[in-house]
Order: C-alpha cells, then structure tokens, then sequence
C-alpha cells in the first residue's frame, strides 16, 4: 500500500502528514507513507486544494485535514 | 434571540456560583459567559450553513461552472466572488487553484476575483462577525470583500497582463480529478457536521483566548484609549493598518476578537475591518507561494490593487458607519 500526502509545505498539510502516520501505525498497516511537495506531481493526481490523502493512487481526500478516526477509516477502505 | 442566553450566564454566575451582583469581577465573567455561548452558537450555525452549500460545489465543479462562463465578463467576476465564500481557503491551495483556472481557461481576471474573495470572506469570519459585532457588520464585511474582490478582478482583467503568467502554470498539466460520488442527503448533512466540528474543535482555542484577551485589556486599557491614535480622528490609520495588516497573516478566528477589542478601545469601525481584510486577505506566505505562477509585476500589481481596494473600503466605512 503506498499512501501518499500532496502538499506544499504549510502547516496544514504538515498535519495530514502526522495525522496518517499515526493512523497508519495505529492500524499496524504494511504501507509506505511519502509526502509529495513537487507541485508539477500534486496537480498531475488533479487535485486543486491541498492538502490531499492519496492511497494507491486514488485520491481518497483533498481540501481538509479530518481526524485520525476518520483517517483510519480511508485507509481501510 | 440571546435573551435566553443572558439568562443562562446571569443563573450561571449570580445563583449558582453566587457572585454579589455588585461586584465587577462577576458582571466580567457574566459577560463573558454570555459573549462566549452566544459566539459560538452562532459560529456552529453559520459555519455548518456554509458548509453544506459548499459540498455542492467542489473545485473541480467550480471550475467547470466558471469556465462556461467565459464569455460573459461580469457574470464570471460575480459567479467567482461568490464561490469564493462557500470554498475554504488555504494558502497553499493558491497556487494549484491558480493552475487549474488558467489551465481550464477561466479568464485571468476572474481567477483573481475567486482568489481575492476566497480567503476574505469565508464562513468563520462570518460567524465571528455575527457574533461579536451583529448581523448588519457581517454583511457589510461581505458586501464589501465581494466588491473589492469583483472589482480588482475587473481591473486584473483589463489590464491584459495574461503574459506575466509564469511559462510553470501554463505548462503543468492538471490531471483527471475523480468525479466524486453523488452524496444522498443524509451524507451530506453528516459530513457538513463533521467538518464543522473539527473546524470547531481546531479554533475553539484562539476564539476563547481572544474573547480572554479583549475581557482583559477591557480592564486595562479604558475604552477610547485608541481613539486620539486610530480613531477617525486620524487620517493615517487606515493606511497604516492596512500597512500593517498585509504581511500579517491570522486566520479570522485569531484576528476578530482582537480586532472586536480594537474597536472598544476607540479604533474606527472602517480602519479596523481593513485591518481585518488585510490580515486576511493578503499574507506573506501566500505572496511567496503565488511567486511561483506569478511574475513579479503581476504579483505587484495584485497586492497593489486589493491593498488600495481595502484602504478604501476603511475610508468609506470611517464616513458611513454611526
């Protein structure tokens, strides 16, 4: 599984970050966690509103940061 | 509509905790309690309203709504300013939305009303404004965020300044968002909720702390004690705090209970709010950020045109308000 954050740097998406990694260990998930910063790469997954949860390649999430609860329910997905 | 509410602070402070009704402590925190139950009931309404009406538009389907519209300048320029009250604002999302507008080739000078009125005018400063200033001040703040907004949009516009666009933002391609799932009502309602919450539970914080803070130097600094230096005496202070107010950034549940305090310590009404707009509106992160798709005269005149649109808008309020 490989999850990734989209965003450029603002407290936000730094948030988005911790939250998944929390979540992802909270569900003990075999998965990589990366931060995309490239904005070149962030638009290509068409998404405007940063920060976003991508997992796969799919983009579960985008514009907000939700909790860790929810969070873990994306991933589960 | 708050009377309930005052009774609920006055039973709270004077019968159960028992305060003498003489002593000003108590008729500080009677103020308080009432100040704060009524802000963030009107906080949770607004935001959640909001909220809803924003699940219907997307960005991806804002862009598509904005984009038909090319052809029809002023439509454009209005239908952006208010799309840009129901979207959320972050100022790292500048630079992407700016992108994806070009690239679907909504006009340049609507990109920047949408860009000018989605940080300025959103649900929270709406819901603070309400609550601490009353309706006819919040909808003041949002006719005139929207006029500045439609305005330096129409300016942006005719100026015909498409070739300051950095190569970078018409070069990058916007990928195939998903088209979101059809949400039933039920969803929908939920969802607003949930974001409404989080949204709650994230500033709960400054909102309380800034209502603390101005309860505070309502104790030290006698009211009026601003009006010699900002108040409508002074014909510097809007510019000054607008000056002030640009590079600043807060977002507005961190600057309007300040800004409620200002005013109680006698700074005008007008140079306040511009103080607010300019905090709001315009910030150094995002001025870095917008660097990147922006050339340095585009950026300029950008800043330049919204900053003067707000100094204005203080000047005007400083003659009409009271």
């Amino acid at each position: 599984m490989l999850i990734q954050i989209l965003g450029m740097g603002c407290a936000k998406c730094q948030k988005l970050e911790e939250r998944t990694r929390k979540a992802a260990e909270e569900l003990k998930l075999d998965c990589q966690v990366e931060k995309v910063k490239d904005l070149q790469q962030i638009m290509a997954f068409g998404v405007m509103v940063t920060p976003a949860l991508v997992v796969d390649g799919i983009v579960k999430m985008a514009g907000r940061v939700p909790m860790i609860e929810e969070i873990k329910k994306l991933l589960a997905k | 509509m708050f009377k309930w509410m005052q009774q609920l602070a006055d039973w709270l402070v004077y019968s159960l905790l028992n305060f003498s009704k003489t002593s000003r402590v108590a008729s500080a925190i009677d103020f308080f309690v009432f100040d704060t139950v009524k802000i963030f009931i009107l906080l949770t309404v607004i935001v959640y309203g909001i909220t809803l009406i924003r699940g219907f538009f997307p960005p991806e389907r804002t862009r598509r709504l904005l984009a038909a519209k090319k052809g029809n300048r002023l439509i454009g320029h209005l239908l952006a300013a208010l799309l840009g009250i129901v979207t959320p604002f972050c100022s790292c999302s500048a630079v992407p939305l700016f992108i994806g507008f070009v690239e679907a080739g909504i006009p340049l000078g609507v990109t920047f009303t949408y860009l000018v009125a989605a940080p300025m005018v959103n649900e929270v400063a709406l819901g603070l404004l309400f609550g601490l200033f009353g309706w006819k001040i919040a909808l003041i703040y949002v006719l005139s965020g929207e006029a500045i907004a439609i305005i330096s949009g129409l300016l942006i516009g005719r100026l015909k300044m498409e070739r300051f666009i950095e190569s970078i933002a018409m070069t990058t391609k916007v990928g195939a968002a998903a088209e979101g799932e059809r949400l039933s009502w039920g969803q929908r309602l939920r969802e607003a909720w949930v974001f409404t919450r989080d949204l709650l539970k994230s500033i709960w914080l400054y909102v309380v702390g800034g209502i603390a803070v101005g309860a505070l130097m309502h104790g030290w600094i006698p009211t009026g004690a601003l009006a010699k230096v900002a108040g409508r005496g002074n014909p510097f202070a809007v510019l000054i705090a607008v000056a002030i107010g640009i590079p600043l950034y807060s977002n507005a549940a961190g600057v309007i209970p300040l800004v409620s305090e200002l005013t109680r310590a006698g700074v005008a009404m007008g140079t306040a709010l511009a103080f607010m707009m300019a905090v709001t509106g315009l910030s150094l992160p995002e001025m870095i950020l917008l660097r990147r798709v922006l050339k340095p005269k585009l950026l300029a005149v950008f800043i330049a045109i919204v900053g003067m649109g707000i100094v204005f808008t203080g000047y005007l309020f400083n003659l009409i308000i009271f």
